[in-house]
């Protein structure tokens, strides 16, 4: 008997952690700067139980993911999937982070070009000087 | 020339930025536009002994307005749909959301019922498939039961002439 109790608390624990970290990947639509895992508003309370029963039915963590997406579009990933309309959303960071690599680069030589004539005509100076 | 680059990059950043900040973050584009209402039967707010579903509306274009007692916004959005009741010929249903049926009633009694009838949503989980998130929000359904358009938040007069009136006219020669 207490066996059984400890068991099913045990299940239920596994679940409620499942629940759980599932919701921190989902957006809460009404408080968009939560996940559902830290929300405590009415729609968020109601999606933490949809989560709970599709769960404890059976259902795998990409179909209630696909549940809510169907529901509510992307917008509730914290992580947006890659497709054409989110290229820019993966891709822009890095291809800024390249643009301002090649702007530095470039900037370099340059700087190295000038020292380097700087110190040509320098050269030249000094011998003449050094001459007189 | 090179400050004239720059001066282009830094503007055209400002402009995203600009572009970005008109952009209201809380309307999130539905991905159930261009797909079937889901399908439900829910009790009728004013006769609990009938039902009503989505299918009683087939081949006809309609509108389902999801709003509750509680919301303060479907308040400001209501002597609208009243006025659009009187004048439009599409039928206008309510589903009345995570309310109570007595709250519910005495709002439709004191503001004026703009509805043909309101299906009763008590746990909010016909909301859940309509990905109804904040209410009141309005779905245009065409008569083949697809839906056609969203609102998110309160229909305005400028929303109903410039956008709903045109749209319902073009799906009814559908």
């Amino acid at each position: 008997m207490f066996l059984a109790v400890s068991v099913a608390s045990a299940d239920e624990a596994a679940l409620d952690k499942r629940v759980m970290d599932l919701a921190a990947e989902l957006r809460c639509l009404v408080c968009q700067n939560q996940s559902l895992a830290e929300s405590n508003a009415g729609l968020a309370v109601d999606l933490r139980n949809q989560i709970r029963a599709q769960l404890a039915r059976g259902a795998s963590e990409r179909e209630v993911v696909d549940f809510m997406v169907a529901r509510y579009g992307d917008f509730v990933l914290y992580r947006p999937p890659l497709k054409a309309s989110t290229f820019l959303l993966w891709f822009g960071p890095f291809v800024l982070l390249i643009a301002g690599i090649c702007v530095l680069i470039r900037r370099i030589r340059l700087q190295g070009k000038m020292n380097r004539q700087l110190s040509e005509a320098e050269r030249l100076r000094a011998e003449q000087l050094l001459k007189e | 020339m090179r400050i004239a680059a720059v001066i282009a990059v830094f503007l055209a950043l400002i402009v995203l930025l600009a572009l970005g900040l008109r952009l209201d973050p809380r309307e999130v584009p539905s991905p159930l536009i261009g797909k079937p209402a889901p399908h439900f039967e829910l009790p009728v707010l004013q006769q609990p002994g009938k039902t009503f579903s989505e299918k009683d509306l087939q081949g006809r274009v309609w509108i389902l307005n999801v709003w509750a007692s509680w919301c303060v916004a479907c308040r400001d959005e209501h002597p609208v749909l009243v006025e659009f009741s009187k004048s439009a010929a599409t039928p206008l249903y309510g589903l009345n959301y995570k309310d109570s049926r007595d709250d519910a009633l005495g709002w439709l009694k004191r503001f004026g019922d703009p509805y043909r009838l309101s299906a009763f949503d008590l746990d909010g989980r016909i909301g859940i498939d309509y990905g109804v998130y904040g209410v009141p929000e309005t779905y245009v359904i065409d008569k083949r039961g697809v839906i056609r358009y969203k609102r998110i938040g309160p229909v305005t007069g400028e929303l109903v002439r410039d956008k709903l009136v045109p749209l319902l006219n073009e799906l009814d020669r559908e």
